[in-house]
């Protein structure tokens, strides 16, 4: 059944968007998306799909061509990364606001200054207050089955918003994996044929996409939409339910590693989770009860989920592959949120590592879980947040 | 239009019900001074209703027939451009009355 392949991160999302077979892509290329793009519009130009691909000046342009062919009635599917991500900033607000389920790529990379082309959650992060759905995906083949999944859960009634799929770049979508692709039929019939809501191409029901909404009406529409965002845990599990029956492969909210009894963790996203898990895996081995989280789903953020999975550790260490300057790295805020409720909860510190693409390393993870093994011993915490994998 | 609760809402706003600007008297927005028409002075050039940034200039089968105080805002711009006849408008701006 499975078609078995070595492809970067890059080819298989491409070739999930192949099989998919969106009506209307509009991107702009950016390192290290360039090449997912460029597949797709070889695909394009060879009549493997109907696509209509715009080529468009900017990554804001990008998004409000997509926008526009979503509110028509179209599947519309785009890619981006970093600066570009950032450039589409007022667009992700207005594609979420009008509930717009458009799926798009995000090939993770740092924002300037420095410049920096390099593998980093800061652009992501950065959008993850913009009201869409966001999946990361530790490898090629997760990135590959969270872009079927995505439109799924984009497109389902209830929901109707927009969902980002992110893997780290270069890491990923520069690296040669082996993936199992599914065929294409399976995975057409799994998207299904797309069901447009309140087209705008339904000429014979004239609509309004886009209305000033000013101090009596605003607020309760971002009352609506924080409701629509509850719903989509919901819908995440049922989508990975059917795509196991298809796939054969698991998928939840997110993937606990050994952390069933484990005393001591690690909350890290992305493909460091696959290095860190080998580490745990060594711990394991000399008998030291470690465990590791590896969020999938960030928005919504599974807060009681989460909590439940971590709250018999006694120390957790989480690691973020972006900073809030003057803040505490993004990933670290909303396991605190989780924990906190609970009357006993771990110990909880954050690591910031591999800014711009700097390695993650086995050594950095063994550190890690080593000063979480004395914080679990002593219970005393050396520092809240820290820099590592740093030269000083 | 009555303000709705958030539960009735359609999902991002989408006003599926076209045309309803109709609904929004924007004639309440007049404040100071209105148009009023004088149908002697009138020479159907029909500049008005080009020049109206609103739809507040009354047309049936070709001709100027008056002004619909429920959208004017009153900005004057049709009087500004009226020719009139004979040197005399038919467009003039009045202080508004209660």
């Amino acid at each position: 059944m499975a078609r078995v392949a070595a492809v970067t991160g890059n080819e298989a999302v491409a070739e999930a968007l192949r099989q998919i077979n969106p009506d209307v892509c509009a991107a702009y290329p950016i390192t290290p998306q360039t090449e997912l793009m460029q597949r797709f519009a070889a695909f394009v130009s060879n009549g493997k799909v109907d696509t209509e691909l715009i080529l468009v000046e900017s990554e804001h342009s990008a998004m409000s061509a997509c926008i526009g062919a979503a509110a028509a009635g179209g599947r519309v599917a785009t890619a981006t990364c970093g600066p570009g991500l950032a450039l589409m900033w007022e667009m992700l607000y207005v594609a979420s606001g009008m509930r717009l389920p458009i799926v798009m790529a995000v090939v993770n990379r740092s924002l300037s200054a420095p410049l920096n082309i390099h593998g980093d959650h800061s652009d992501a992060m950065g959008a993850r207050d913009s009201g869409w759905i966001q999946l990361w995906s530790e490898n090629a083949q997760e990135a590959y089955d969270n872009t079927i999944q995505a439109f799924r859960i984009a497109e389902n009634m209830n929901i109707r918003l927009p969902a980002m799929v992110c893997m780290d770049g270069f890491i990923i979508s520069h690296s040669i994996g082996r993936i199992e692709y599914l065929e294409d039929e399976p995975v057409r019939s799994f998207v299904g044929e797309y069901q447009p809501l309140n087209p705008l191409l339904d000429l014979d029901n004239p609509k309004s996409y886009g209305p000033l909404i000013l101090t009596d009406q605003y607020h309760e529409y971002k009352r609506a939409q924080h409701e629509v965002m509850t719903r989509v845990k919901d819908v995440v599990l049922a989508v990975a339910a059917e795509f196991e029956k298809v796939s054969g492969r698991r998928y939840g909210l997110f993937e606990s590693y050994r952390l069933d009894d484990a005393e001591i963790g690690l909350v890290i996203l992305n493909s460091a989770a696959g290095t860190a898990k080998d580490v745990v895996d060594s711990f394991r081995e000399r008998g030291i009860r470690a465990g590791l989280l590896k969020p999938r789903l960030f928005r919504p953020f599974p807060y009681e989920e989460v909590a439940q999975a971590l709250k018999g550790l006694k120390a957790v260490a989480v690691l973020d592959r972006a900073d809030s300057f003057g803040g505490y790295g993004p990933v670290f805020m909303e396991v605190c949120s989780a924990l906190y409720p609970l009357a006993e909860r771990p110990v909880v510190i954050n690591k910031i590592y591999g800014l711009g693409g700097r390695d993650f390393l086995p050594q950095h993870a063994e550190e890690v879980l080593a000063e979480l093994e004395e914080i679990a011993r002593t219970g005393k915490v050396r520092v809240a947040k820290e820099y590592i994998g740093v030269r000083e | 239009m009555s303000a709705k609760g958030w539960r009735e809402l359609p999902p991002g706003a989408v006003i599926l019900d076209a045309g309803n600007a109709r609904e929004l008297r924007t004639g309440t927005w007049r404040t100071t001074s209105r148009p009023v028409w004088e149908e002697e002075n009138c020479s159907q050039c029909l500049l008005c209703w080009l020049y109206c940034p609103d739809m507040a200039v009354i047309v049936k089968d070709g001709k100027m027939v008056g002004i619909d105080y429920d959208y004017c805002k009153g900005c004057g711009i049709c009087a500004l451009e009226c020719p009139g006849k004979k040197g005399r408008k038919a467009i003039t701006m009045e202080e508004e009355r209660k």
